[in-house]
């Protein structure tokens, strides 16, 4: 590989490594939203649980 | 953008004067471009919420300078690799254009700062907005330094006489732009709906009165 190669090579791996980082921050990202929703959904359901509870 | 990748390598001839380190140059100048592009884009929302007053634009304005920022980046890092290439050097501090670039790229790093040293709020997203409005005025001089610039070691390919490239180099590089275009459009897209996702999370935790 010529060092002209060299650097063309390295210029496009900068630029895919920079779109690789940002997709996996956004899965990161991802995840954890997902966490939280379910989390939060947990938390609506349980008043509800409660209520049918005290009803029943 | 496989497309643009097959074209640059298998279709757009080597050029005669700079040899195979010339393909930098059809990713390069459309990661530049895309960078005005988000920028730009960052200054109409900040426009657009400095005059409608709708809080959604300062996240949108917000995402686009993120975008702007990150294409910027990797501008300078192609850009850097590409003057060593070509120049034998990494940085040449006596070219207008880099350094204006340079200038441009670490006003908008400055915009994070600025912003997260500011309480959440209405008064946060109009400091934000005229921040992003003032930026956008140094990018008609980023992209006018090469022209007006006496030192004219950075290659001028578009010209009042058209582009300076044969056919299928225009065509290569005008795919690669439009591919570096859809993948900020989508990156942007992805990355807005996650902030707002976010920010309906917190709003939905605090109503069910989570901690």
């Amino acid at each position: 590989m010529s060092s002209g190669e060299k650097y063309v090579a390295a210029a496009y791996a900068v630029v895919f490594a920079t779109v690789l980082v940002w997709v996996a921050l956004i899965a990161v990202k991802l995840v954890r939203l997902e966490r939280e929703t379910a989390e939060l959904a947990e938390l609506a359901r349980r008043p509800r649980a409660a209520q049918t509870a005290d009803d029943g | 953008m496989a497309l643009a990748l097959a074209l640059v390598f298998f279709v757009a001839p080597e050029d005669a004067d700079q040899g195979i380190s010339q393909k930098i140059f059809y990713f390069h100048v459309p990661l530049a471009l895309t960078a005005y592009a988000c920028f730009a884009t960052a200054a109409w929302k900040a426009l657009r919420l400095l005059w409608t007053g709708e809080e959604r634009y300062d996240l949108e304005s917000y995402t686009a300078v993120h975008q702007g920022t990150i294409y910027g980046a990797m501008t300078l890092l192609t850009g850097s690799i590409w003057a060593k290439a070509s120049w034998g050097r990494w940085w040449v501090w006596s070219e207008d254009q880099l350094v204006l670039f340079l200038v441009l790229f670490l006003f908008y790093c400055a915009y994070f700062m600025l912003r997260f040293s500011l309480e959440p709020g209405p008064s946060r997203a109009r400091i934000s907005a005229v921040y992003a409005l003032f930026g956008v005025a140094l990018i008609p001089v980023s992209f006018l330094a090469i022209r007006l610039s006496k030192n004219f070691i950075h290659p001028v390919v578009f010209t009042r006489d058209g582009p300076q490239m044969t056919g299928t180099m225009f065509a290569a590089f005008c795919v690669a732009w439009a591919a570096v275009l859809l993948l900020a459009a989508l990156m942007y897209r992805v990355e807005l709906l996650g902030k707002r996702l976010d920010l309906h999370l917190r709003e939905l935790r605090e109503a069910l009165g989570a901690s």
